[in-house]
């Protein structure tokens, strides 16, 4: 099955080597320890079958495992980031940046979109790629997330976006963060055309995209133990000068706070998007306009032979 | 008690020293004399010409400034029959946002702004304005009161960001910037902003999704501060001024990038200098923006917002 193969297996990087990128066939989980075989990992999706941490994984990958085989076509994928402040931090110029990440990466930025259906349902999807400057979003990622909800709006899909991401691009300064109005804006105009949105958070799931459109999910799930949180741990430290709880901003600190739905482990997250989105689709009869016609082939519905996820002890 | 900054110190200089001779002079019963004239006009073209070439970082320095005025010292002198209204109706009233109340002329708007503290212990109740969830959603409530009456809302901002705190993050501070960026954009009724301070990321664009924003013209406004930014890519905080540098944080950089709207000018040396003539202009500014805006249908109104954020963002496009 080729959408489960992992599409590149080395990150390069100078210093350390991170442990979430083989090397050879062996990885060493980050939860237990324990040295996994390569092959094992693909087949449990990048999931410890011991331990059941989450490795991150790039967006093409990602998507694999979310939307039905062979349905994604990617849009918007002609965008690509200019550099309008002419941005130089310590050492590189953006621009050079950019072009260590794109060949690193094999992605023009740190987002994918396009269309897919998920168990069957026509969805717009957004995958970010943590691989690429952390996930950062800037003008480009901005503009993905925007045409994703627009199109959604226009062709009556559902939206559904994965979070992997830092926060905003510092090297497009005000830019980056004018995408967290631009995006969380229009939203307004989904929720006006009675459109669905699933957010999904995966680790890291942080700062600027967590303070925008991946907060505002009509439902909002998360992989175990992601790291969701506005601010960073050391900057809360320092700040209040006390050591803080076990598990902050985890996703399961999160669960607790009443700010995510549902936590679901990556094996079982499209059929849990799959529920989520079919109780929408018959609510919408196939996500229907007000008063119109649904532009998809909705048949009425027929009752679900499983009765959808939910009674998984690992889903919760 | 004046604050001088580093880069003013060749002025506080002259200033002390004509001071001295104007303390002397009544001492004497003497007329100020050549010399005072020559040194006053020396300190005046002195400041000027610091004033004309601040750096990225001076203007931080200023935006920053212990003197400068804050929200309330603008909305004291810039309305009436200023009534504050307190609370979240969940969680707190938080004193790092301000909200209420407010004539502009014979015009009623809701006033809502960031608020430091003027002295410690001020800060600490205030958390140099730095806001809490219950701050966000406590505007959030003045704005959708507002919005039901069509009432103009005006805010005014001047955060160094939201306060990062566990007890912010275990009630949503993501959550209650990201609802008010959503909730702020369909609001059918005029939105102005101004920046009079520190605008500090998603704490301040959580109050400032407007038809129109302003800044004043040594205030500042950013995705990260130059210190945080400095830390993480020049891994070295004290190299906030290079970092000021590349953000274009300042109001005139975010003029040319289409982010605001217009710069108000500040007295010279810094709206501290003079308090008074700030707020006029920052009251001028508003009447003419909401005179503006005053015939606008709330539907256009939000549409008009809606696409100006959307238009947001600087990117090439090859065909895929």
């Amino acid at each position: 099955m080729t959408w489960l193969k992992r599409e590149r297996t080395g990150i390069k990087k100078k210093k350390e080597p991170r442990s979430d990128v083989p090397e050879g066939l062996w990885t060493k989980c980050e939860g237990c320890g324990e040295a996994l075989f390569q092959t094992v990992l693909e087949e449990n999706l990048w999931t410890c079958p011991h331990c059941d941490h989450h490795f991150r994984v790039p967006a093409r990958t990602a998507i694999g495992y979310l939307a039905d085989p062979d349905t994604f076509t990617e849009r918007f994928a002609g965008l690509e980031a200019l550099d309008p402040l002419e941005f130089r931090d310590a050492k590189l110029p953006y621009p050079e940046r950019l072009k260590a990440a794109q060949q690193e990466t094999g992605q023009k930025d740190a987002a994918l979109a396009g269309v897919a259906t998920i168990g069957g349902k026509p969805v717009n999807l957004v995958v970010m790629d943590f691989f690429f400057m952390g996930g950062s979003m800037g003008s480009v990622v901005g503009e993905k997330v925007a045409r994703a909800i627009e199109t959604a709006v226009a062709e009556r899909r559902a939206l559904v976006i994965v979070s992997a991401t830092g926060g905003a691009r510092m090297q497009e300064g005000i830019l980056s963060l004018m995408q967290l109005a631009k995006t969380s804006a229009l939203l307004v105009r989904l929720q006006e055309a009675r459109l669905p949105f699933v957010s999904i958070l995966s680790d890291p799931s942080t700062a600027g995209v967590l303070a925008s459109f991946a907060s505002l999910g009509d439902v909002v799930l998360a992989e175990p133990k992601a790291l969701v949180g506005f601010a960073g741990a050391r900057v809360i430290r320092q700040t209040i000068g006390e050591e803080l709880p076990p598990g902050f901003q985890r996703a399961e600190f999160v669960l607790e706070k009443g700010f995510i739905d549902r936590i679901v482990h990556r094996k079982r997250m499209r059929d849990e998007v799959s529920h989520i989105l079919e109780f929408f689709w018959r609510s919408t009869r196939g996500f229907a306009p007000d008063g119109g016609e649904s532009p998809h082939a909705f048949r009425p519905a027929l009752p679900s032979a499983d009765g959808g996820p939910g009674t998984s002890a690992r889903s919760r | 008690m004046s604050v001088w900054l580093d880069f003013e110190k060749p002025v506080m200089e002259l200033e002390l020293k004509i001071q001295e001779l104007r303390a002397h002079a009544a001492e004497q019963g003497l007329e100020a004399d050549d010399q005072l004239v020559e040194l006053e006009r020396r300190a005046d073209a002195l400041r000027r010409d610091i004033y004309a070439r601040l750096t990225p970082y001076q203007r931080v320095q200023l935006a920053r400034h212990p003197r400068r005025p804050y929200a309330l010292d603008y909305i004291e002198r810039c309305f009436t029959g200023w009534t504050e209204l307190h609370g979240d109706r969940h969680f707190a009233d938080d004193p790092a946002i301000v909200g209420g109340l407010a004539l502009l002329e014979a015009r009623p708007v809701m006033v809502i702004g960031q608020q430091k503290g003027r002295d410690t212990k001020e800060n600490l109740m205030r958390r140099f304005g730095m806001p809490n969830p219950e701050g966000y959603r406590k505007a959030l409530r003045l704005m959708q009161l507002a919005g039901r009456f069509h009432v103009p809302v005006v805010t005014l901002v001047d955060t160094p960001g939201a306060y990062p705190g566990l007890g912010a993050e275990e009630r949503g501070q993501a959550e209650a910037i990201a609802v008010n960026l959503r909730e702020m954009a369909r609001l059918e009724t005029p939105i102005v902003t101004v920046v009079i301070g520190e605008g500090g990321s998603g704490g301040a664009l959580a109050i400032a999704v407007a038809n129109v924003v302003l800044m004043f013209e040594n205030s500042i406004y950013s995705v990260i501060s130059p210190e945080g930014c400095a830390s993480i890519l020049w891994r070295d905080g004290k190299k906030g001024p290079l970092a000021a540098e590349a953000l274009k944080l300042t109001a005139q950089d975010l003029l040319g990038l289409g982010i605001v709207d217009g710069i108000l000018p500040e007295p010279l040396g810094g709206a501290h200098r003079d308090a008074a003539a700030a707020a006029a202009t920052v009251r001028a500014a508003i009447v003419r923006q909401l005179d503006d805006l005053s015939g606008v249908s709330g539907p256009e109104l939000v549409e008009r917002r809606l696409g100006k954020f959307r238009g947001m963002g600087v990117f090439k496009e090859s065909p895929a």
